[in-house]
């Protein structure tokens, strides 16, 4: 017995090691079908993505797919605002222009009196029709205090069905920069289904088997992937002669930007969305990989980075010192050392590039900042910042050391190699700012609470308006715990005041928010609450093997938002997708 | 034997507890406040909203009660089979986020860990009579030993998938397909389960051989192989005597690397991207989700106190000695 046992133990062994390398040669047609080549390989049935039906992308998710709520606008599955839940307009942060979507039109009736007309014809998924009453439901949602509108209800009073199709809203006070980024980034839920749901329901169930007016149905998920399927009957498709492209949408979770290049480079993405650092050699090596433009940035501009001081701690509450700091940094260096030309260098106001407009050139030429050491130090001497121990750095007036800590999360390892090179320049100016790498989490403690000297941050995406930004820079008053904007934990209330002022200019007032933004501008120049450095992207890399006709800044090429971004759908992700052209047929 | 197993039973109670506790304690001395996080995260613009989800939330999970409270809740909840809700994969119960992994990291550490035992073994054994495989495997089987698992693992993602290209270097089956009762599902599930598991029975292997060579060896010199061959046995009996007696100390050897080898498990997967408890632990982590980094533990706690009981029961039966000794205590 036991003879037999002792042979038969490696013979398993054997047996089970060849019959893995035997089916791991046989599956291998399977498993490389994504990379190209699957005309060759027969699609399996049922269970299969066709490969010439399947748009995968990937750079959303970083983990498993875990609900399909689209009012958890920060860790809904990819795609449930946008594929299945729809917004009333879309937005074109390149064009600054609002496309009627679930709206057929809207307008201000009076002075503080919005009129909503709904398209016809739009249907859920489930068949019933969109009507005036869902609006209304999805508005008063916002009534409950835990869902992310909530404070839009101290200056909206009331949102009433007139007929089925067309809403009335009453408002306090007339923020029209303000409900004019609602009208493009509230996801319009089904009153017939949410009804009912308890605020517990509301903003924590996951909402499995999502039921949207959107172009994409609930196809399966698994830990490593969301994949939607094309519905029939989407509206867009009578209403406006558009129709998605792909049949599958596979969103692969991402476990590293490294796998996500290996991907990539197999062909087995379309669309990556990650940021893969040196990716600015593979589009200009013949590798098949393609961004929004074919030469530096890359990529469209999202967001601002800026370095940002903790205004309550000396010697950072002294402007000038602020300013002496932000003369010392080589931006270039980031963006072409750390970024390889990846990112724009950020204007000294950190306006988006979308945002040129509000720019006022004449307080930016005779305020703004650029690389200077000379000046920097010049600013900390008239200051009375002098190195009186000779240990190469200044102390302050009054003789005390000064010795800056400048956090970044461990692991990102583009800002980490940034806050180097801002830290480098600081000291060359006789700053000692020291590079520090804390944990995500104990970074966000030290922000939110203001026990930090000097942060990295870039959490404002680009907006249909300048408003959000300066509210992220002013908002007042300033709390125990900052969570979301003026981490600087900066007062100043004639600042607030024009920012809530810039609220209520009518969004067509191009020369009115000029106005109001010129002065906001030379209140953040000359007070250097922020030092805004550089423009982080959009990031994204196609691949042209299964779809072509990608956005892109070549004449001819649809230029919309080349991604699947959360909230950016409907910033122009949608119609990507139904502008992409298979390659094949 | 009950006194036996009793004592085993209270020791293993009593470390389950501690170590229960120290999980449960650990990621609540990490620096930050994971509801902030989460919210920072979700990058909400109206300060009113956030700071009105941050009660909401602490208060969801618990985190507003003083520490002792929640210690309490923490075992309660355990007792009635509840691990809590994950706050990374906010609202899935950890206990789905664990069962979806599970199958995963065992399908890999199983086998990984009893086919490098028996195979090391095996091969250890063998290597130990011929003096050239001795010469050439001694080296290699150290080398293997040494090696890191993560740094193997990587070594085998970038030869064999990303210059060869031949199997797949991350997840657990083809994007192209979904799991079904098919041949192409278990071939990519093969397929893609190749790479990672190669890395843990390849080091394991190492280690497994170098040690029952070594022992082989010892067995050889020993007073009862000497006796025996001058008895005249033949080379055949003296060996199979050796090995029973070699094998011993690499049972216990097996207990005590479950550890190491449950951890090795977990790096790799996180090079492969396999969708295991290893990378569930790493997301875990990053994220400050407590519940799920407390459910995971706990799941890997008991696993291994269950693999050393089995051990401890293997061992009275592969060693009469054991039994003997009982017995007289008894």
């Amino acid at each position: 017995m036991r003879n037999r046992v002792r042979i038969l133990v490696p013979l398993l062994a054997a047996g089970l090691v060849a019959a893995c390398s035997g089916g791991g040669g046989a599956g291998e047609p399977a498993s490389q079908a994504p990379p190209g080549a699957d005309a060759t390989a027969p699609p399996a049935a049922g269970g299969a993505f066709p490969r010439n039906e399947t748009l995968y992308t990937s750079g959303t998710q970083w983990g498993p797919p875990a609900n399909w709520n689209p009012l958890r606008e920060w860790d809904f599955a990819t795609g449930t605002k946008g594929l299945v839940y729809e917004t009333l307009f879309l937005y074109d942060p390149d064009a600054d222009t609002f496309t009627p979507w679930l709206a057929e039109s809207g307008e201000w009736t009076g002075d503080k009196e919005y009129t909503l007309t709904l398209r016809q014809g739009v249907t859920w998924s489930d068949g019933k029709p969109l009507t005036a009453d869902d609006v209304v439901f999805t508005f008063e949602l916002g009534k409950m205090e835990t869902v992310p509108y909530h404070p839009m209800w101290t200056w909206l009073s009331d949102a009433r069905a007139v007929d089925a199709r067309t809403v009335k809203f009453t408002f306090t006070k007339a923020n029209y920069q303000q409900w004019a980024n609602n009208l493009y980034s509230r996801p319009i839920l089904p009153k017939h289904l949410w009804e009912g749901r308890s605020e517990d329901e509301v903003m924590n169930g996951a909402n499995e088997r999502p039921v949207g007016t959107g172009p994409y149905t609930y196809h399966s998920h698994d830990q490593d992937r969301m994949v939607w399927v094309k519905r029939d009957g989407w509206w867009a498709t009578k209403a406006l002669d558009k129709e998605v492209k792909p049949k599958y949408i596979v969103d692969i979770v991402n476990s590293s930007n490294e796998v996500a290049m290996g991907l990539l480079l197999q062909k087995g993405l379309d669309l990556s969305t990650n940021f893969l650092p040196g990716v600015a050699n593979l589009v200009k090596g013949n590798f098949g990989i393609k961004t929004y433009y074919p030469e530096a940035p890359y990529m469209m501009s999202a967001n601002t980075a800026w370095l940002v001081p903790n205004t309550t701690k000396k010697p950072l509450d002294d402007p000038e010192f602020r300013k002496a700091i932000a003369f010392s940094v080589d931006t270039k260096k980031i963006v072409e050392n750390v970024y390889g030309n990846l990112v724009k260098a950020s204007n000294p106001t950190g306006l988006l590039p979308q945002w040129d407009k509000y720019v006022d050139q004449d307080v930016v030429g005779r305020l703004g900042f650029s690389y200077d050491p000379a000046r920097a130090k010049k600013l900390l001497a008239d200051a009375g910042y002098k190195d009186t121990d000779g240990d190469g750095f200044v102390e302050t007036p009054g003789g005390g050391k000064i010795a800056l800590k400048l956090m970044v999360p461990a692991g990102w390892t583009d800002w980490m190699e940034a806050s180097r090179v801002i830290s480098a320049g600081a000291k060359a100016v006789g700053i000692n700012v020291e590079p520090d790498f804390p944990d995500y989490n104990a970074l966000v403690d030290a922000r939110n609470s203001g026990t930090f000297d000097l942060v990295l941050n870039n959490e404002k995406q680009l907006a249909n308006t300048p408003w959000l930004y300066y509210d992220y820079l002013f908002r007042t008053p300033v709390r125990k715990l900052q969570t979301t904007v003026n981490f600087a934990r900066y007062e100043n209330e004639k600042a607030w005041a024009l920012t809530q002022r810039l609220d209520g200019v009518g969004t067509d007032d191009v020369e009115g928010m000029k106005r109001v933004t010129s002065e906001l501008q030379r209140i953040q120049l000359e007070d250097m609450p922020v030092i805004p450095l550089w423009y982080n992207g959009l990031w994204s890399q196609t691949t042209d093997v299964v779809w072509k006709n990608w956005p892109s800044s070549v004449p001819g090429a649809p230029k919309h938002a080349p991604t699947v971004w959360r909230n950016w759908l409907e910033m122009g992700g949608v119609l990507m997708l139904t502008e992409i052209q298979p390659v094949a047929g | 034997m009950p006194r036996y197993f009793g004592r085993k039973l209270l020791i293993y109670g009593l470390t389950f507890f501690v170590a229960v506790t120290i999980n449960w304690m650990i990621p609540r001395f990490m620096p930050g406040d994971p509801v902030q996080s989460m919210l920072a995260r979700a990058n909400i613009a109206q300060p009113e909203a956030v700071e009105a989800m941050r009660v909401h939330y602490t208060d969801l999970f618990g985190f507003d009660l003083p520490l002792w409270k929640q210690y309490a809740n923490f075992w309660a909840a355990l007792f009635r089979g509840d691990l809590g809700i994950s706050i990374w994969l906010f609202p899935t119960p950890v206990a789905d986020v664990i069962a979806r992994a599970v199958p995963y990291t065992l399908g890999l550490l199983l086998p990984a860990v009893l086919l490098s035992w028996v195979a090391g073994n095996r091969f250890g054994a063998f290597a130990a009579r011929r003096k050239w495989l001795d010469n050439t495997a001694l080296p290699i089987g150290y080398l293997l030993t040494a090696t890191p698992y993560m740094w193997l693992a990587i070594l085998l993602a970038w030869g064999l998938g990303v210059v060869a290209g031949v199997l797949p270097v991350a997840g657990a089956y083809s994007f192209a397909i979904q799991p079904e009762w098919s041949w192409d599902f278990a071939g990519s599930l093969l397929q893609h389960w190749l790479l990672p598991f190669a890395s843990l029975f390849l080091v394991a292997f190492g280690g497994w051989a170098i040690g029952m060579r070594n022992m082989i060896i010892y067995e050889l010199e020993a007073d009862y192989v000497r006796y025996l061959r001058s008895l005249g046995a033949s080379g055949r009996l003296i060996r199979r005597y050796a090995f029973r007696n070699a094998i011993l100390p690499q049972v216990t050897g097996l207990a005590l690397q479950l550890g190491v080898l449950v951890a090795g498990a977990l790096v790799t997967e996180i090079v492969f991207s396999y969708p295991g408890l290893g990378h569930l632990i790493l997301q875990a982590i990053q994220n400050q989700d407590f519940f799920l980094l407390q459910g995971i533990f706990l799941f890997i706690v008991v696993g291994v106190l269950i693999a050393n009981f089995v051990i401890d029961v293997a061992y009275v039966v592969v060693d009469p000695r054991t039994r003997v000794g009982m017995g007289g205590a008894a």
